[in-house]
């Protein structure tokens, strides 16, 4: 320990000091520009619950992307088959995972399993069986590869998350995995909380298909779909009344682009009826693709599909070379500029779930940040006056350990960028309830060895040494469940435990080490007779 | 000034039986309170739901607004009055889909009160998937924190104090719930935190009468063990008193001042610390005192 008054007194005020560097710029705005250059700038962090935003948890399917893969994976190795003139049969996927070919006769299962073992690392063969001399192979993608796929889906949703939301134009957003398969993601301050949340949340695949026009869709309704089609809905709305109509149409089950062959979307209004559209602007492998497409199918119609919904199915004229193509549909602007958005930012990997919001819009957080900042100050009086009640002139040296433990507790909390939560200010209250714990526990032991006989400097000699284990194993075992709350935490809690801990941290150092400084000064500077306690 | 006079001779082990008593009877309530409805009154947090916060222009009765979600097909919801023209909506359900459940409150709400009439001031939901995370992630935390006290107590200590310092943890957490299932209060995240914070409070108060019945029992190796602990709760009382009601009193200002988000918080928070003060005095310390009786310690101490 320091010995030299002067020294401790130094040591104080220079943290004392500090804290009001890194505190000051949230108390005011107003500060000299010489302040903007050199010393920090950053505010108090306030969380959500109390700048106002929407927390979410998601969760990524990643088990669909890894079912997608095999199904991409086995229509290429259905497609190579045909073209190796391997005889086979295909089972359309049904409930379990894998997917299953018939083999007629051994020399076409040998040929399929050359290829299957030269030019797809990926499949394994689940099972194989023989039933009734036919050869039935089921083949799954490898467990290795699936936890890759896995892994990669959460990552490349994380960042498709990421570009969507800054394209969005929310400022300071966090977005961070957890866990295996979830993502948290937090905006700040965002107005139209639904809007973020169809923005983040929608697959947003797009894909081209052609319609199967060679067949009915009444047919195919009744349940006799054909093979190598699927009917899906298209989406109309009617433009005088606004209602939405879903129209069944049937497509052939082929995708011939996705959303990979997109260079940029961007929000257009049309000429005729002032209408937003998003115009579509292939890159260099899209527009061979996209030219090549409509050449083959000129007179036929080609579906635009977003997640399994038709938006529009218009007829290819003629062949489209530019590497430009629309999506109309009758949206509002936001839907278009929305849509625009996650064409660009690209397609997630795999569908993702909501599984957790937290929404606080701003008016509650700034009621939160009043009744707080009213409570902590109602309370900090209450303590201060109690104290110099209770315990005198010594009553204000603790009430001066407080005021200082308040000033390092939010400078900390600055310096550190912990987020500051409701539950955080009710910490930061229930501090000033124990902070003068320290306190009490010394000034009591004072009192003891003063009524033992002892001189003034005994006395506090003494107090301070007899209390000073007492408050460390007492606060050390609080920041042990303080520390088990942080753990467990989530965003509002976990500011709490962060209040707690600075504030119990803190406490030891203001109201042991600063207020013996205090003491020390008036018994060997002033050499007092009496102490007022 | 004193509160408590400094020579105070009360015999707090010899209250020992009846201070038991108490808080099983208590506790037995609690469990009682517990079946009575049900089990704990989970929030949404732990039983998944959700929960919307909605101030109205003007003041609506309930029973509108009640008609108003059972148009959009939420049956089950329970409205509470939370303020002037201000209610919580609470319904089981948990949509994962992306919009569907916020677009169809607002649809519902819009329809029934008009646009401009109402604020959504807070929604949060919670999946049945997440609620079931966070269950096992609170009851975790709080068995940790018991463990990891019990360590450091035994450590720094001995272990009978440790095993004091535990059952008055476990008491404290009991009682709270009891109050907090007698007075229906919901059991959210917050709640779990006042749990933790109880625990971590209610040790510190702890360990300043064991520290001091430690530094008796090297000091008077002529007293029983009775004696030096009667001695140390009369010594340390004044401080328990004293810090307790500052604690109280800061507690009370923010359930009066801290507005209704942590309102329940701070009504777990005044009940824990009224209990960890009385078991601090009346269970922790008998427990270290009963832990001897069964099995002595064989120190040179007079029986």
């Amino acid at each position: 320990m320091f010995k030299s008054i002067r020294i401790r007194a130094a040591v104080t005020i220079v943290l004392c000091l500090a804290a009001f560097v890194y505190l000051a710029p949230s108390l005011t705005s107003d500060l000299p520009d010489t302040w903007k250059k050199y010393l920090p700038t950053d505010r108090i962090h306030l969380g959500l619950d109390l700048q106002g935003g929407m927390h979410l948890v998601l969760e990524v399917e990643t088990a669909k992307a890894v079912e997608s893969t095999l199904e991409r994976t086995s229509n290429d190795l259905k497609e190579n088959l045909m073209d190796n003139r391997v005889r086979f049969k295909f089972h359309e996927r049904t409930q379990e995972k894998n997917v299953t070919f018939e083999f007629p006769d051994v020399a076409s299962r040998e040929a399929f399993d050359k290829i299957l073992n030269n030019q797809y690392p990926d499949l394994e063969t689940a099972t194989s069986e023989i039933v009734d001399g036919k050869g039935l192979v089921s083949l799954k993608i490898k467990d290795k590869r699936a936890a890759e796929i896995k892994k990669m889906a959460v990552e490349q949703s994380l960042e498709t998350i990421r570009n969507r939301v800054d394209q969005f134009g929310i400022s300071e957003p966090e977005i961070i995995p957890q866990g295996t398969d979830r993502i948290i993601v937090q905006l700040p301050g965002v107005k139209d909380p639904a809007r973020a949340k169809s923005l983040i949340g929608r697959t947003a695949m797009l894909e081209f298909k052609l319609v199967d026009e060679e067949h009915s869709i009444e047919e195919a309704l009744k349940g006799n779909v054909p093979e190598g089609s699927v009917v899906a809905n298209e989406s109309r709305m009617d433009r005088t009344s606004g209602k939405r109509s879903e129209i069944p149409l049937l497509l052939k089950n082929r995708t011939l682009m996705t959303g990979n062959a997109l260079e940029s979307a961007k929000v257009q209004i049309g000429d005729r009826f002032g209408e937003p559209h998003v115009s579509l602007k292939f890159n260099a492998q899209g527009a061979k693709d996209f030219d090549r497409i409509t050449a083959e199918n000129v007179k036929k119609r080609l579906a635009i599909i977003l997640d399994g919904v038709v938006h529009s199915a218009p007829v290819i004229q003629e062949r489209i070379s530019g590497g430009q193509a629309q999506i109309t549909g009758s949206f509002t602007m936001d839907e278009a500029s929305d849509l625009a958005i996650v064409l660009r930012a690209g397609a997630l990997p795999a569908p993702v779930n909501i599984l957790e919001e937290r929404t606080v819009g701003p008016s509650l957080g700034q009621d939160s940040i009043d009744k707080g900042t009213w409570a902590s100050i109602i309370a900090g009086i209450l303590i201060l006056i109690f104290m110099i009640f209770y315990y005198r002139l010594t009553g204000i040296v603790a009430d001066v350990a407080l005021a200082m433990n308040m000033l390092l507790l939010l400078g900390v909390m600055v310096a550190f960028k912990a987020t500051l939560t409701l539950p955080g200010i009710a910490g930061i209250v229930l501090t000033i309830g124990m902070a003068v714990d320290a306190n009490v526990l010394i000034n009591e032991r004072i009192r003891e060895e003063l009524r033992l006989g002892k001189t003034p400097r005994a006395a506090i000699e003494a107090g301070y040494t007899k209390a000073f284990l007492t408050i460390f194993d007492s606060n050390v075992t609080t920041l042990v469940a303080a520390l088990f709350l942080f753990g467990f935490g989530t965003g509002p809690v976990k500011g709490f435990a962060v209040t707690l801990t600075i504030g119990i941290v803190v406490s030891m150092f203001t109201a042991v080490f600063v207020t013996r400084i205090i003491f020390d000064h008036f018994i060997w500077d002033r050499k007092i007779e009496r102490i007022s306690i | 000034m004193e509160i408590i006079k400094s020579d105070t001779q009360f015999n707090f082990i010899g209250l020992m039986k009846p201070a038991v008593i108490l808080s099983l009877a208590v506790i037995i309530i609690g469990i009682a309170s517990l079946i009575w409805h049900g089990g704990p009154n989970y929030g949404i947090d732990f039983a998944g739901g959700t929960l919307i916060q909605i101030k109205f222009q003007n003041e609506i009765h309930t029973d509108k607004i009640r008609t108003a979600f059972k148009a959009i097909g939420f049956e089950g919801s329970i409205i509470q009055d939370y303020g002037p023209k201000e209610v919580i909506v609470r319904t089981p359900e948990s949509g994962t889909d992306a919009k569907s459940l916020t677009s169809r409150v607002e649809e519902g709400l819009s329809a029934a009160f008009g646009k401009g009439n109402y604020e959504i001031r807070r929604i949060e939901m919670v999946g049945p998937k997440v609620g079931k995370d966070l269950t096992r992630k609170a009851i975790l935390a709080i068995i940790f924190s018991w463990i990891g006290i019990l360590i450091y107590v035994g450590v720094r200590f001995e272990f009978r104090y440790a095993l004091g310092g535990i059952v008055a943890l476990v008491h404290d957490v009991l009682i709270t719930i009891t109050f907090l299932s007698l007075f229906n209060k919901e059991f959210d995240l917050n709640i779990v935190a006042a749990l933790l914070t109880i625990i971590g409070y209610s040790i510190n108060d702890t360990i300043v009468i064991f520290d001091r019945i430690r530094e008796n029992a090297r000091k008077n190796i002529r007293q029983t063990l009775n004696e030096v602990i009667n001695a140390s709760v009369n010594q340390t009382l004044s401080r328990t008193i004293l810090t307790s009601l500052t604690v109280f009193m800061v507690l009370l200002v923010l359930f009066f001042f801290g507005g209704g988000v942590i309102h329940d918080f701070t009504f777990a928070l005044l009940v824990g610390t009224v209990a960890g003060v009385y078991s601090t005095v009346f269970i922790a310390s008998p427990i270290v005192l009963l832990f001897e009786k069964i099995k002595p310690t064989g120190l040179k101490r007079k029986k």
